[in-house]
């Protein structure tokens, strides 16, 4: 799993790519927590279109940033959900509680 | 269940196994174990759908198994078994067996039962995820070995005559 980060005007973006499992969700989890609560970025937004697989310790680190953002009344929004990370969301009944977009441009006009 | 493995392993048929992995419990292993049954699971027959399903199953009862079982240790053993079920009716299809064997401490059968899901918080979704993803989720406790026994049937009209 790779994670790397774009920043423009009050908004950054996260690019990941590979499966996010227990053995890198606590990477993905500090890279949100940071940009929410320490740099308190107004617009922090996930690419997961290169991301095949999140398993629950994923979609745990999501809901941290997610959870995080609103109490700080922040945006948090997730684009590019893949069919898998799509069902797991969908499974945990998570995805209508996230800001998911199809893609980059939908996301960042939203 | 009937006996095929001399360390005490049971498997639902003497008939129809297709595959035994032995790991560590390391979670950098998850992405290997998720690419053989992958594969295994498309052979088998399953949709894409299923194939997903059983993926995420058995992923998510190896993450418990490391987290919880082993409390984080990287150098502990894991047994994954698979095997060809038959039908459970006239008019059903095979299903795919996966048996998972750990010897981390007894399991508290009350903690298998998963969280609600009508809060929004992280974690405790992983049983969840695994209830809703398999046909049969199944605990016992044999001597020293956690077993955990996960089927899922192949739809009647896609079985696979591949394996």
């Amino acid at each position: 799993m790779q994670i790397s980060a774009r920043h423009s005007d009050q908004t950054t973006i996260f690019d990941v790519s590979g499966d996010i499992d227990l053995a890198n969700s606590p990477e993905v989890r500090k890279a949100l927590l940071r940009e929410v609560r320490e740099k308190r970025t107004p617009r922090v937004v996930l690419n997961l279109s290169n991301v095949r697989y999140i398993d629950s310790s994923g979609v745990a680190s999501l809901v941290e940033g997610l959870k995080a953002s609103r109490d700080l009344n922040l945006r948090f929004i997730l684009f590019g959900l893949s069919p898998s990370a799509r069902e797991v969301l969908q499974l945990s009944r998570l995805l209508k509680i996230f800001e998911v977009y199809d893609n980059e441009d939908q996301a960042l006009s939203s | 269940m009937g006996q095929r493995d001399t360390k005490g392993v049971s498997l639902a048929s003497n008939e129809g196994f297709l595959l035994k992995l032995e790991l560590h419990s390391d979670p950098q292993l998850l992405c290997v174990v998720r690419g053989a049954l992958e594969r295994l699971t498309e052979v088998f027959g399953f949709s894409p759908p299923d194939r997903r399903s059983v993926t995420r199953a058995v992923d998510e009862a190896l993450t418990n198994i490391m987290r919880h079982c082993y409390n984080g240790r990287t150098d502990q053993p894991i047994e994954m078994y698979c095997a060809r079920v038959p039908p459970r009716s006239s008019d059903s299809a095979d299903g795919l067996e996966i048996l998972l064997c750990d010897q981390g401490p007894a399991i508290d059968p009350a903690k298998l039962r998963g969280r609600r899901l009508d809060e929004i918080k992280p974690g405790g979704l992983g049983l969840h995820f695994i209830r809703q993803s398999m046909d049969t989720v199944e605990y016992r406790r044999v001597g020293s070995t956690n077993q955990f026994r996960l089927v899922k049937y192949l739809q009647p009209s896609k079985q696979s005559r591949a394996l």
